[in-house]
C-alpha cells in the first residue's frame, strides 16, 4: 500500500485525482492560449486553397516535377555537425521543383516564387526533408501576419501596398524584391533555407545556419513558352547533362537573431560549401515518388534541430493538415485518370 | 483498509494513469492539429513518445488483468445491463490499442521517423505512400472521436452506479 508510506491525509485516491486534475489543467492551458486573433493551421489552408480547391493536389506549390540525384559531401561541415550526409561522399536524394500557388495547371512563368525540395532518406530512423524558396528572407516574423499578407495579395496591389506599409519589417524583403529578375529555368535559381537551424557537433555545441543552393552549371535550353515551359526547360537540360547547385551554408554570427526570418544576416558571416547537389533525373509529378511525401521542414535528422522561428514552427501543423486533405481525396480516388493527363 | 470490494491496486493505478494520460493524449492531440504556435513541435513530439508510453501501458493492463480476479458487476444489473457493461469495456480495450497502433503506422507510411523523449528513433518507412497515410490518418482521427465518446459514456455509467443506483461499482475502482 502507497499510502502507508504517506501522510494520512495523502490517500493513493487523492493521489490519483490530483493526477486526473494535474493533466486536465496542462491541456486546458493549452487550449487557453489558442486566443481568439491567432490563426488555425486549418484557416490557413482554407486560404490558401481559396474557394476551389484542387481535390488530391498540395494546397500549396501544387505544380511541380519529380527529381532524383545525389549530394556530393566535401566534409567541410564535419567539425560543426555530426550528421553523417555531410562526411565526404555521395548520398542520393529525391526531390520537387515547384512553383507557389495552390494551382497545379497554373503557367509555370506566371509564379513569382519558385521551390526546391528535397529528401534524403538517409535510413528508417534518420531522415530529412528540406523545402527552399526563391527569396532570402520572409517579408513578415510570424504566421499571423503572413496570413494578412496573403489576404492582402489575394485583395490586390492596392492592399498589398497597404500592408507593407504597415509591416516595416518586411525591408529586407523589398530589397531583395527590387534587385531580384527570374531567371529563365529552375536551374538558373538560387534556393534559400530561408529559416535558420542549429547543427550540432560532437561536443553538444550548436550553430545557428541558413542555407542556399547556388547555381553551378547546367545545360543551355530552347526558350520554349507555354503553361509548362519551365518543366520543359528542365526536361531539356537534363537531357543533356546533370544540373549542379553549390550547397552553400551561412554561419550566424553573435548579433544574428535565427528566430526572425525577415532579417538578412550581413555578408561578411562565414559561408562554407559542404558539396553539390547534382541532378540527374527528372518524373511527373504524380509518377515520381515526390508527391506522396510531405516536405516538412521539421523532420530532420540527428545532429540539426529546429530554431524557435515561429515561422518554421508554424510551418509543420500547415503542411500536415494540406497533406491530410490531399491524402483523404487521394484516398477517395481524387487523382484517379489525373495521371494520364498529365 | 483493503477489502476485496476493490480491484487490485496495480489495476487501480494503471486505471488511473491511463486515464490521466489518455484524456491529455486526446485534448493535446486536438490542440495540436489546430495551432501554429512554436509550442506545436514540442507537444506533437511529447504526443508521440507519450502515445508509445501508452501502448506499452495497455499491454501491461491488459496482461494484468487477465492474470487478476475481476469483480463481479452488481447482481442487480439486468443481464442486458450486464452485457453491455462488459462490452463497452471490451470497446474501451480496442480503442486504448487501436489509438496509438494507427498514430505510429501513420508515421511509419508517411516515412516520418519517430523520436522517443530523446532516447531512441522508430524506424519509418524509406517511401512514403500517400493513400496509406489518409487511411491511417482518418482512422487516427475517427478513433479519437469514438473514444471520446466512449469515455463519456463510461464516465456517466460510473456516476449513474455511485448517485442513482448508489452500489460500490466506482468505489470498487478508487
Ligand atoms: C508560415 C509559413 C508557411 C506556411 C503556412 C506554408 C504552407 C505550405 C503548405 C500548406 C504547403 C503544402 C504542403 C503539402 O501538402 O505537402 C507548402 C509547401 C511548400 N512550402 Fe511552404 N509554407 C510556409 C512557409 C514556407 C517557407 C518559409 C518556405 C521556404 C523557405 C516554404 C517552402 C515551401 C515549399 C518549397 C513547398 C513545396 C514542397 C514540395 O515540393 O512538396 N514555405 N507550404
Ligand atoms: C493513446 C494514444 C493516443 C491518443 C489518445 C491520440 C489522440 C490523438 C488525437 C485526438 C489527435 C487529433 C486527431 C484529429 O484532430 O483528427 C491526434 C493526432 C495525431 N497523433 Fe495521436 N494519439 C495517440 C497516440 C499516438 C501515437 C503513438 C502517435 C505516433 C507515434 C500519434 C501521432 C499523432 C499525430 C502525428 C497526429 C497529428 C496528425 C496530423 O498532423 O494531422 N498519436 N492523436
Amino acid at each position: 500500500m502507497i499510502s502507508q508510506f504517506l501522510p494520512h491525509v495523502v490517500s493513493e485516491r487523492r493521489c490519483m485525482i490530483a493526477a486526473l486534475l494535474l493533466s486536465l489543467g496542462m491541456t486546458t492551458t493549452v487550449y487557453a492560449s489558442q486566443t481568439a486573433d491567432t490563426v488555425t493551421a486549418q484557416e490557413f489552408v482554407d486560404l490558401q486553397e481559396g474557394d476551389s480547391p484542387h481535390a488530391g493536389y498540395r494546397r500549396a506549390h501544387a505544380k511541380g516535377v519529380c527529381i532524383t540525384g545525389e549530394f556530393r559531401a566535401n566534409g567541410n561541415l564535419s567539425d560543426i555537425v555530426t550528421t553523417p550526409l555531410f562526411a565526404p561522399g555521395v548520398t542520393p536524394f529525391t526531390g520537387r521543383y515547384s512553383i507557389a500557388g495552390g494551382n497545379p495547371y497554373a503557367p509555370d512563368l506566371s509564379s513569382p516564387v519558385r521551390s526546391l525540395a528535397l529528401n534524403f532518406a538517409l535510413s528508417s530512423p534518420n531522415q530529412w526533408r528540406i523545402a527552399m524558396n526563391t527569396p532570402p528572407v520572409m517579408a513578415v516574423t510570424n504566421p499571423h501576419d503572413f496570413y494578412q499578407q496573403i489576404v492582402a495579395i489575394k485583395k490586390g496591389p492596392e492592399a498589398v501596398k497597404a500592408f507593407f506599409k504597415d509591416h516595416p519589417e518586411s525591408k529586407d524583403f523589398m530589397t531583395w524584391r527590387a534587385s531580384y529578375s527570374p531567371a529563365g529555368s529552375f536551374s538558373g535559381e538560387t534556393y534559400h533555407s530561408l529559416n535558420a537551424f542549429y547543427l550540432h557537433d560532437k561536443q553538444g555545441n550548436q550553430q545557428a545556419v541558413r542555407w542556399k543552393m547556388v547555381p553551378a552549371s547546367a545545360a543551355p535550353f530552347d526558350e520554349t513558352e507555354g503553361p509548362d515551359a519551365l518543366q520543359e526547360r528542365l526536361a531539356q537540360q537534363l537531357d543533356a547533362a546533370p544540373v549542379v547547385y553549390d550547397w552553400v551554408f551561412t554561419l550566424a554570427g553573435a548579433d544574428d537573431d535565427e528566430n526572425n526570418p525577415a532579417v538578412k544576416w550581413p555578408a561578411s558571416r562565414e559561408q562554407r560549401v559542404a558539396g553539390q547537389i547534382v541532378i540527374t533525373d527528372w518524373q511527373p509529378q504524380l509518377e515520381g515518388n515526390c508527391h506522396s511525401l510531405n516536405f516538412d521542414p521539421l523532420v530532420l535528422p540527428n545532429g540539426i534541430s529546429a530554431t524557435e522561428d515561429p515561422i518554421l514552427r508554424a510551418r509543420s501543423a500547415a503542411y500536415a493538415e494540406s497533406y491530410r486533405r490531399r491524402a483523404r481525396e487521394a484516398l477517395a480516388g481524387a487523382l484517379e485518370g489525373e495521371r494520364d493527363g498529365e | 483498509m483493503e477489502n476485496n470490494n476493490r480491484f487490485p491496486l496495480a489495476m487501480r493505478l494503471l486505471h488511473w494513469a491511463m486515464a490521466a494520460l489518455i484524456i491529455s493524449m486526446l485534448l493535446a492531440g486536438l490542440a495540436m492539429v489546430r495551432s501554429l504556435e512554436p509550442w506545436q513541435l514540442t507537444i506533437l513530439t511529447a504526443h508521440k513518445a507519450f502515445g508509445l508510453l501508452a501502448f506499452v501501458l495497455v499491454i501491461l493492463r491488459i496482461a494484468i488483468r487477465m492474470k487478476s480476479q475481476t469483480l463481479p458487476l452488481p447482481s442487480s444489473l439486468s443481464r442486458v445491463q450486464k452485457r453491455g457493461a462488459i462490452a463497452s469495456h471490451y470497446v474501451l480495450y480496442a480503442l486504448m490499442v487501436a489509438m496509438p497502433v494507427s498514430g505510429y503506422l501513420m508515421q511509419y507510411v508517411a516515412a516520418r521517423p519517430v523520436e522517443i523523449f530523446g532516447l531512441f528513433t522508430l524506424p519509418a518507412s524509406l517511401t512514403a505512400d500517400i493513400e496509406s497515410y489518409g487511411l491511417f490518418r482518418e482512422i487516427h482521427g475517427y478513433l479519437a472521436i469514438a473514444f471520446i465518446a466512449m469515455i463519456l459514456l463510461h464516465i456517466s455509467a460510473a456516476l449513474h452506479h455511485h448517485f442513482v443506483r448508489k452500489d460500490s461499482v466506482l468505489k470498487s475502482m478508487l
